[in-house]
């Protein structure tokens, strides 16, 4: 982007391309009150509920058995369907950011395809091919195996509404990348999967671990697909967010946003983490305290 | 941020599959030998076939190895894990007659959930646009206190899970809540009415358009606004003339995406919908109403119906996105 010549000559505001300061801190004051009732007034509520009848029944809540069942369900499903989705990802962006080949930008459309399908069609469909009168749904119940209503259909509707995250991020920062350096470690010598590690891991190291954040954010915190395929058995098909919707049905409200403020405190650690991420990748000194 | 990098002009500039074996001098052959062992090396490691071995020294420009390895990996992944269960839905309501298709699509209790979901998805990203385009304004061109926190708190619809904001958000507006005991008052109930789902998939919402418009509002030119100022248009005319029809495409993309994601959603607005029938239920809740019926033909018309509508609106963005593509790249 080229600099206007006032930028050059460092004036802050050129004339006439800002606004009276009445204007301004009206518009500031608009956005700020906006963005506080929709985004800082529901967080604060949470945490206020979760802590409202003290600190000994939100601790209660968390240890209580059907709740770390369900803590320990939500980690097992996520740490699958992300190491599952980072391997998917990896390979995707390598065949599309590496070489070319007819239908590339059809293929980039379908990987991103789970993005529009509403989740609770996400499970719906894994009900149709496994469910008891789905395509499988005889096969399975022949040979004494269960995907609907237990941990595989879980594990498999949370695959589905983080398929694209990892791919995403890797394709579009390959492909900027171009092909050069790794071209080059071939040339001397080195085998394909030298030049993977050595040459492309390294430069795709920040992108890779921004589509891991929001994979496992999204993947610890989705609803709709998993309440469809999960059955809701209480402590062996319930993730966290099902949890706290059994807990708010029954009206244990301090025990639901007890669980809930988890899954805030997990939204909070992942905005930070992406913003140390876009800041390592855009300035330099972060790089050189990592290394 | 991210954007640039979806948009990056680089891509397919440097990978030229067709080979010229016969330009080659004797020198360059025998470096390609070698080559041709690390790569074969490669392939084992991959556990390909001899007869790829052969295919591959026939493109002899395609210098990387793992081409079949990675496309054909990425092919099975996407067949096993969304196209074969995607096409159980349709393959299911194609076994369904025609009229009983359409009754099925059409019973009053549906359209009203249709009239429902699609009434308030629009509202919320009518509000999202607009609030969104004044929020990206205010992060790009003001400074104040708090700024960069703010910046980051945007993504908090995208983190938090659905569930979590649907919980808290009608406990908010419950009549005993935060804000529910300051509207109820007023006659304003929001919680279990349909203003309840607007209010919902608002926050889902949010993200979308500040996050389309900023990087565009950020490479504004200023040298554009300099010059209409100098030919005598007010600071109203600038925006409504200059860049408001810079920042019109990627406003829309980003009211079309906040548009298909309230549509989509379900943790959000369970809570906060009540569902009754005909005033607040919504389509995705029928749909689970009827799985749990095992009324599964039912259920899967209903969901072709919400999968074409969002099919349909994701090429909507696509050819947005590209329109927008092509008007930065003719101003830059």
């Amino acid at each position: 982007m080229s600099t206007s010549p006032a930028q050059a000559f460092g004036a802050a505001h050129p004339l006439g391309t800002t606004e009276s300061s009445a204007v301004r801190r009206l518009l500031i004051g608009v956005a700020l009150t906006f963005l506080t009732l929709f985004l800082l007034v529901p967080l604060a509520f949470v945490f206020f509920e979760a802590l409202k009848k003290g600190f000994d029944v939100y601790l209660a809540a968390i240890v209580e058995p059907d709740a770390l069942a369900a803590v320990g369900l939500t980690l097992t499903a996520t740490a699958i369907a992300v190491t599952l989705n980072v391997l998917f990802g990896v390979a995707a962006a390598w065949a599309i950011a590496k070489f070319a080949f007819p239908g590339k930008n059809l293929l980039i459309t379908l990987i991103d395809l789970p993005f529009s399908v509403s989740p609770v069609i996400a499970g719906l469909i894994y009900v149709l091919m496994f469910g008891l009168q789905g395509w499988f749904g005889g096969w399975l119940r022949d040979h004494d195996l269960k995907i609907i209503f237990a941990v595989p259909g879980i594990v498999l509707a949370t695959i589905f509404v983080t398929f694209p995250f990892v791919a995403r991020e890797l394709v579009a920062l390959m492909q900027a990348q171009g092909i050069e350096q790794e071209e080059a470690a071939t040339v001397l010598g080195a085998s394909g999967w030298q030049t993977f590690w050595r040459v492309t891991v390294p430069n795709i190291k920040w992108g890779l671990l921004y589509g891991v954040i929001l994979c496992n954010a999204r993947a610890m915190g989705e609803f709709g697909a998993v309440s469809v395929v999960s059955g809701h058995i209480r402590g062996e098909t319930n993730t966290m967010p099902l949890h706290v919707e059994i807990l708010y049905n029954e009206y244990n409200f301090a025990a639901a946003f007890a669980v809930a403020s988890l899954l805030a405190m997990l939204a909070l650690v992942t905005l930070a983490v992406k913003f140390i991420i876009e800041r390592c990748g855009t300035e330099a000194p972060c790089e050189d305290r990592q290394a | 941020m991210r954007a640039e990098l979806i948009g990056s002009p680089r891509k397919e500039t440097r990978t030229a599959p067709t080979a010229t074996p016969a330009a080659l001098s004797s020198d360059a052959e025998a470096s390609l030998a070698n080559r041709d062992f690390s790569i074969a090396r490669a392939f084992d490691a991959g556990g390909t076939s001899e007869l790829r071995k052969a295919t591959y020294r026939r493109r002899r420009q395609r210098v990387l190895p793992g081409f079949g390895l990675s496309l054909g990996y990425t092919l099975l992944y996407l067949s096993l894990i969304v196209l074969l269960p995607l096409s159980a839905a349709f393959i299911k309501t194609a076994q369904l007659s025609w009229p009983a298709f359409v009754a099925a699509v059409t019973s009053p209790r549906v359209v009203a959930s249709y009239r429902l979901t699609f009434g308030a998805s629009l509202g919320a990203a009518l509000i999202n646009a607009m609030f969104g385009l004044l929020v990206a304004w205010v992060l790009v061109r003001y400074r104040f206190v708090g700024k960069r926190f703010i910046d980051a708190l945007i993504d908090l619809p995208f983190a938090l899970p659905t569930a979590v904001a649907g919980i808290a958000l009608t406990g908010l507006f419950a009549s005993n809540g935060w804000l529910g005991r300051l509207l109820e008052p007023a006659g304003i109930r929001v919680a279990f009415t349909p203003l309840g789902v607007l209010v919902a998939l608002t926050f889902i919402g949010l993200p979308f358009v500040v996050r389309t418009v900023q990087p565009v509002l950020e490479s504004l030119p200023r040298e554009l606004e300099e010059a209409a100022t100098t030919l005598g248009a007010s600071r109203w005319q600038n925006f409504r003339r200059v860049i408001f029809p810079i920042v019109m495409p990627s406003l829309l993309t980003g009211f079309a995406l906040a548009f298909a994601r309230a549509m989509g959603d379900y943790g959000s607005v369970i809570f906060i919908a009540g569902n009754m029938p005909m005033v607040s239920g919504m389509t995705l809740l029928l749909i689970i109403t009827k799985l749990e019926q095992y009324d599964y033909a039912g259920a899967t018309a209903i969901a072709v119906v919400m999968l074409v509508a969002s099919f349909v609106l994701l090429l909507f963005i696509n050819l947005l996105q590209a329109w927008s593509r092509q008007r930065l790249g003719a101003q830059a």
